[in-house]
């Protein structure tokens, strides 16, 4: 039997935009639904006295049928002669965003379904931002309801551009805009004659073009103890392999001890089962040559792997779902895959509004439906990574009471400030990254930054100049453009550290505090830059990047190295 | 891994997971397929073992041939089998004549919560899936009941990122479901990757099979010359009929199993 690839994805939208109807059409004229489901919704349908109602093959409760809304999430197999598919259908009713979340958190694709008559909705927004959160970045948008607007491309072009002008704020980066009617079944499995301006692919056709992750077993090991089991003669150390791989006389450490054994055997029943080498995604179990005391919630990693973090503390992005405000200094329950431990959340950095993408800074509480960025404090120290290093690893729940209430992904370890390499100056502070060696892994796909340099340097200290990769020329000046700080190196050494009004460009290099060169020659040129500088919104990604692909030159005196 | 192997590691993660978080803990075994699938993959997780009871909900009014399958691979697995029976209910004279939704609800969903009582179960573990049937779609893996084995549908909290609801209010339960993500054909696939003895009511005699398991009274065979695992799942395939259709309690009404789900039935 030939391994078929499955794709998860999952459709949201504003309420009432169509995303049943679109799945329910998808279903249909595919002939993925028995024809017993199909009798039944016609005869609820004509009891009714409507016209047959493609969202009724997927609401199938009560409630559902007789409001006209997807209460609860649900998910239906459907396929292709390239793939199978798990079509998730997300409620959009801002009730049941909970119900929602459980729906996209499991997805790796999304279908973005837009009125093509109500544009831009409430739900769109936060659907969106939640999109941006859970790291789902294969994204189509569906315009849906083409039919209302008389098929007119221009007004397709009009709500293309307020879409995606709303979406990039968000880094979400839609790789198609499919117009459609559900109803009518246009451009769903068939190309509608009705839009001949449109060129592009079927909401079919494009489901196939979107591409697969790379598969977690690629990345490094990560093995969390879900279990351990002495049923027998043997004390198995059961669990998934959440990334990497693992065979027989592997060398291990389990974290956050650093105990380090090596792998004895891999268990399995029937006997038919064995297997030399397991991969991630496998239920597993093994046994480990030394008899150490082993519990749930350790981590196992591969014994000369340091990236795995240990703390008590770090930063995340949040979204709360849960029946009561998220509160400051209240204890929840932290779950990240099999760890579990009491936590609190020591600050609320920043309230998003997802809707409008306001932001309060230092809040008390977060509301329900809200999103946040927040910094936690467990009370045993947990293991985990940044989201963007490895999913599974980097994202966790909190439990208020006795229901998963929110979700959250990791950015970073919270006491990072301490551990960067700084330049200090009276009460001015700027933190660079220009001495950080840049390593390309290889095995994750990932640039990481490396800070050799833990340190603080002070007026007249000597700086490395020259580094494994990257290399300053003996003067030059250094601009962190979120604190508006310039220093200036001379002949080594940090000499001075001056507000950016105060600064006078010198004719010498500039650099940012990343360590890119910034493509500035006259002072002309550096007032256009500032001028820029102070237009630019810190939390709009996507100006930032344009501003970055302007003024920036990455590889000047940087390179980067391949590391495993 | 394959399609199936991702399904069978999906759900031994869910087995292990409920198995570490209730000490109270059983499995409902129905005698199906499905029951019978979600057996062998508790077999897997717990690596040859069967850690916790196993229970049979008995109406008295089952197909005969299923309780001679029970008694027989209870013998040969070795299983600690609870069986129930809902005395009192079929002393009153309790029967599908009685009405089919009313004989359900005393015989299953009244004769199963008498079980969870008299043992302080704080979790059991079914093996119902998605494709069977609307109101079973809308599952949680974990889903919880309240005293009275009652199911809030239409407010269930969020499950993601396989973390669970394990944590719940003193008298209640929680319904666990690791087979919830496989289709009917994903168990036909995976009985014959695995060859797991199935029950032969499944295989078709005189142009009739049974494609769903019940009481002898409300379950009616479907017309089909299937009598091999590949000549079902060439059916399958092809067939424009419900899993369900020969399920006399799911046609009294439009909404009849999310009625009797909403009351605790499995």
């Amino acid at each position: 039997m030939t391994a078929r690839e499955l794709l998860k994805i999952v459709v949201v939208g504003h309420v009432d935009h169509g995303k049943s109807t679109i799945i329910g059409r998808l279903l249909y004229d595919t002939k993925s639904v028995p024809e017993t489901a199909i009798e039944r919704v016609k005869r609820i349908s004509k009891e009714k006295g409507r016209p047959f109602e493609y969202a009724y093959l997927l609401d199938a409760l009560e409630e559902e049928q007789k409001q006209g809304i997807t209460i609860d999430t649900t998910q239906i197999k459907f396929s292709t002669p390239k793939r199978d598919y798990l079509i998730i259908d997300a409620p959009g009713h801002k009730e049941f965003l909970k119900n929602m979340v459980s729906g996209a958190a499991n997805a790796e694709a999304a279908l973005l379904v837009i009125d093509a008559a109500e544009g831009v909705q409430e739900q769109s927004k936060r659907h969106a931002y939640i999109l941006s959160l859970l790291g789902i970045q294969k994204v189509y948008v569906v315009v849906n309801k083409m039919d209302m607007i008389d098929f007119s491309e221009e007004k397709f072009k009009e709500i293309k551009y307020e879409i995606s002008t709303f979406l990039n704020k968000l880094n979400v980066y839609p790789q198609k805009y499919i117009p459609v009617s559900g109803f009518l079944g246009d451009n769903i499995t068939r190309k509608s004659d009705k839009m001949p301006w449109y060129k592009g692919e079927t909401l079919l056709q494009a489901l196939d073009l979107f591409e697969k992750d790379k598969e977690l077993e690629d990345r490094l090991l990560r093995f969390p103890i879900q279990d351990v089991y002495k049923f027998d003669h043997r004390r198995i150390i059961a669990g998934r392999l959440e990334s990497g791989r693992l065979k027989v006389g592997d060398e291990i450490k389990i974290l956050p001890e650093g105990k380090v054994s090596k792998v004895k055997s891999i268990e399995f029943w029937p006997e038919n089962n064995k297997k030399d080498e397991v991969v991630a995604g496998m239920s597993i179990g093994i046994t480990i040559e030394d008899e150490f005391f082993n519990k749930r919630g350790e981590v196992i990693v591969r014994k000369n792997d340091n990236t795995l973090y240990v703390s008590d503390t770090f930063r995340a992005n949040l979204f709360w779902l849960g029946k009561r405000n998220l509160e400051k200094n209240k204890t929840y329950k932290l779950k990240l895959v099999t760890q579990e431990t009491e936590c609190e959340i020591v600050s609320i950095d920043k309230v998003i509004d997802a809707t409008t993408l306001e932001t309060v800074e230092n809040a008390l509480e977060v509301r329900t439906n809200d999103v946040a960025e927040v910094t936690i404090k467990t009370k045993e120290k947990i293991c985990f990574d940044e989201f963007k290093v490895n999913p599974t690893t980097g994202r966790f729940v909190l439990v208020d009471e006795y229901d998963v209430s929110g979700g959250g992904i990791i950015s970073g370890l919270a006491n990072l400030k301490e551990e960067a390499t700084k330049f200090v100056k009276d009460d001015k502070e700027m933190i660079v990254h220009c001495f950080d060696e840049y390593y390309y892994s290889l095995s994750e796909g990932l640039i990481r930054k490396h800070p050799k340099y833990k340190r603080t340097f002070k007026v007249g200290d000597a700086v490395p100049i020259e580094g494994e990769t990257y290399s300053y020329p003996e003067s030059f000046d250094v601009i962190d453009i979120n604190c508006k700080l310039v220093a200036k190196i001379r002949k080594g050494q940090l000499s001075d550290l001056v507000n950016i009004d105060q600064y006078i460009y010198s004719e010498l290099p500039i650099i940012t505090a990343d360590g890119f060169y910034l493509k500035v020659n006259s002072i002309d040129e550096f007032e256009d830059f500032k001028n820029e500088l102070v237009q630019l919104q810190k939390n709009d990604n996507f100006l930032l990047a344009m501003f970055a692909n302007k003024w920036y030159d990455i590889s000047a005196n940087r390179s980067f190295k391949f590391t495993v | 891994m394959d399609h199936l192997d991702r399904l069978e590691a999906e759900s031994i993660y869910i087995l292990r997971e409920a198995y570490s978080k209730f000490s109270k803990i059983a499995m409902l075994w129905s005698i199906g397929k499905d029951s019978t699938v979600l057996l062998w993959l508790t077999k897997k997780a717990f690596f040859g073992h069967c850690p916790f009871p196993l229970i049979h909900i008995d109406t008295t009014y089952k197909i005969p041939e299923m309780i001679k399958y029970r008694d027989k691979l209870a013998k040969e697995y070795n299983l600690d089998l609870i069986v129930h029976i809902n005395e009192e209910a079929l002393k009153q004279g309790m029967g599908p004549e009685k009405g089919r939704l009313v004989c359900c609800k005393a015989l299953k969903t009244d004769a199963l919560q008498q079980v969870i009582n008299k043992y302080k179960f704080e979790a059991l573990i079914l093996g119902i899936r998605r494709d069977e049937e609307g109101s079973r779609s809308k599952e949680r893996f974990f889903s919880l009941r309240n005293e009275d084995s009652e199911w809030d549908y239409t407010n269930q909290p969020p499950e993601f990122w396989n973390q669970f609801n394990t944590d719940f209010p003193k008298g209640s339960h929680v319904r666990v479901h690791p087979l919830l993500s496989w289709t009917e054909i994903d168990i036909w696939m995976y009985i014959k990757r695995e060859n797991i003895p199935v029950i032969d009511l499944y295989f078709a005699k005189n142009g009739k099979r049974y494609r769903s398991l019940g009481c002898a009274p409300c379950t009616f065979p479907v017309e089909s010359n299937a009598t091999t695992i590949d000549e079902i799942i060439e059916e399958l395939k092809n067939t424009k009929v419900n899993e369900r259709a020969g399920r006399a309690q799911d046609q009294e009404d439009a909404y009849a199993m999310q009625k009797l789900r909403k009351e605790g039935y499995m």
